[in-house]
């Protein structure tokens, strides 16, 4: 750990006023609590949020895990990675079961996470209405009545236009069966993990000042229509590299005459089960 | 029983009496129309009947279809946003304050469905299609923006959009104003046809004696903020009493 640093980087007063915030929202699950975000030494939608928020709930025995778009291996995951390995001391790992604290843009990880593990989302836009209605004064009653056929409306008109539901990530959820949220802009196929996860999950928005937050075994629910209900989408092929069929893979363009490669997105979990012996069709043995 | 009935109102905007002392009823099923200058406080009665505006003195009571009586103004904010999304309708004389204009026409009419619940996106676009027929709109134009529409065929969709969860009572601030002679004409024709079928009771503010002839069952003028004379709306048209209603009466053009 450097020297000259308080553990975390944050001042103790500071994590006080986001612990409070986190309890807080943990007790209305869904729930936008508004907190002083600080000034952080990086840039707004590099996730300010979520490391104010790790900052504050990671102790020196906690181990860390940072990802971004599901990679271990990425400027954003590297970076917050070093800057608590620097500012706090505490061991960083970038498997997803030796982590206690994961840090996380855009993914929830392949494997199931467990009750004594904490997931700490970086969201750019909290607001779940905010394309839908410009007054954050309207959409905070809209959320204090409960009031969400406007949603719903975006839903009708993405059938209407579309044949289905078109949102392929950030898609909305209906948490505790009460506030909608936005589950930050993870892809509609990991929405289903957030349902009943064992784990807790902490939401921080830097730019926008807002902490939100899903307790252990809540249920959450993405919105859908009873005759045109919520699906997952992916890409059909399985893990060029590992095989794998049940993960969300992105797909890598190798060359300028159409060729392409679909991998899993979770780094780890591809790297886990190629050590396990699966090889995918563009994979090595 | 009446449906709604308000006693005593009083509202000033500083030193201008908006509305002096005013007593309205409304029974189930009767249209009542507002008439008067502009000016004399029609719109301001209306916003305060509907809940929208707070009243210096006085009350407005609805009953409920259980026969409860409430006071709007005392009422919880989350009630009134029930009933206004559900029991009740507002028909705006510029239908793009209502209408959703980047959303369908079909996405319009069904978004208060959804707001009440519904969740079968089939039932509601049929509901939807359905109620865009009723008011004379063409099916195939359900998944056109509002933008597409002529300025007739925005006040039918706003209708379609304010009738299609059954509401108890409309409120309509000049529904026909701002629109041509022929399409006022049929739009009138529609309304009226309408709220007879429906047995919908409604509170009509309107400055043109024809329109309130046309659908109105009760009649009541108002002048600077009072209402100067009430009745059936023959009787007052045909043998007006009040020397202001005499004046306006005999003000409009005899075709």
């Amino acid at each position: 750990m450097t020297e000259g640093y308080n553990f975390a980087y944050l001042d103790e007063q500071t994590k006080r006023m986001i612990r409070r915030a986190l309890l807080k929202a943990v007790a209305i699950p869904g729930h936008q609590v508004p907190f002083g975000s600080r000034e952080m030494p990086l840039p707004y939608g590099w996730g300010t949020g979520g490391i104010q928020v790790t900052a504050s709930v990671l102790g020196p025995d906690d181990v860390l895990k940072v990802i971004d778009q599901g990679a271990d291996d990425t400027t954003n995951a590297v970076s917050i990675r070093r800057f608590f390995a620097k500012t706090a001391g505490v061991a960083t790992t970038t498997h997803t079961a030796e982590a206690t604290v994961i840090q996380t843009r855009h993914r929830i990880p392949e494997k199931a996470l467990r009750d004594d593990q904490i997931i700490v989302y970086q969201v750019p836009q909290p607001e779940p209405l905010f394309r839908l209605e410009s007054s954050r004064v309207e959409t905070r009653r809209m959320h204090g009545l409960a009031d969400y056929g406007l949603m719903h409306v975006k839903l009708y008109e993405d059938v209407a236009r579309f044949g289905q539901i078109s949102i392929a990530y950030d898609y909305p959820v209906m948490v505790n069966g009460r506030y909608l949220m936005s589950p930050s802009p993870i892809p509609a196929f990991d929405n289903p993990k957030m349902d009943r996860m064992p784990a807790l999950q902490l939401f921080g928005a830097g730019r926008e000042k807002r902490i939100y937050a899903i307790p252990p075994w809540t249920d959450v629910r993405s919105l859908d229509f009873d005759d045109h209900p919520f699906r997952a989408i992916n890409a059909l092929e399985p893990c060029g590299l590992c095989g794998a069929t049940d993960a969300y893979l992105d797909e890598v363009v190798t060359d300028d005459k159409g060729g392409r490669l679909f991998v899993c997105s979770d780094t780890d979990h591809c790297a886990e089960r190629r050590d396990a012996g699966h090889v995918g069709k563009d994979g090595v043995p | 029983m009446t449906l709604l009935s308000a006693r005593g109102l009083s509202l000033r905007f500083g030193a201008i009496p908006a509305l002096v002392d005013v007593d309205v009823d409304l029974w189930q099923g009767e249209v009542l129309a507002i008439v008067g200058e502009s000016g004399s406080g029609k719109t301001t009665l209306l916003n305060v009947l509907s809940g929208r505006v707070t009243p210096d003195a006085g009350h407005v009571f609805y009953r409920d279809p259980h026969g409860l009586e409430h006071d709007v103004h005392a009422m919880p904010s989350p009630a009134l946003r029930t009933l206004h999304r559900s029991d009740w309708g507002f028909v705006h004389q510029d239908p793009r304050q209502n209408l959703r204009m980047n959303v369908s026409a079909g996405g319009n009419v069904g978004e208060r469905l959804m707001a009440r619940g519904a969740r079968h996106y089939g039932n509601i676009r049929a509901e939807a299609i359905d109620w865009l027929t009723q008011v004379e709109i063409d099916a195939s134009r359900v998944d056109d923006l509002p933008r597409t529409f002529s300025g007739g065929m925005l006040q039918r969709l706003q209708i379609a959009r304010t009738l299609v969860t059954h509401p108890r009572l409309v409120f309509m601030d000049e529904p026909t104003g701002g629109l041509d002679v022929s399409v006022q004409a049929r739009l009138l024709d529609l309304i009226r046809t309408l709220v007879a079928r429906l047995g919908i009771a409604a509170v009509l503010v309107t400055h043109d004696i024809a329109v309130a002839r046309l659908l109105a069952h009760r009649i009541a003028v108002m002048q600077r903020g009072r209402i100067v004379e009430t009745g059936l709306t023959d009787q007052v048209l045909d043998d007006p009493q009040h020397a202001y209603t005499q004046l306006l009466v005999s003000s409009v053009l005899q075709a």
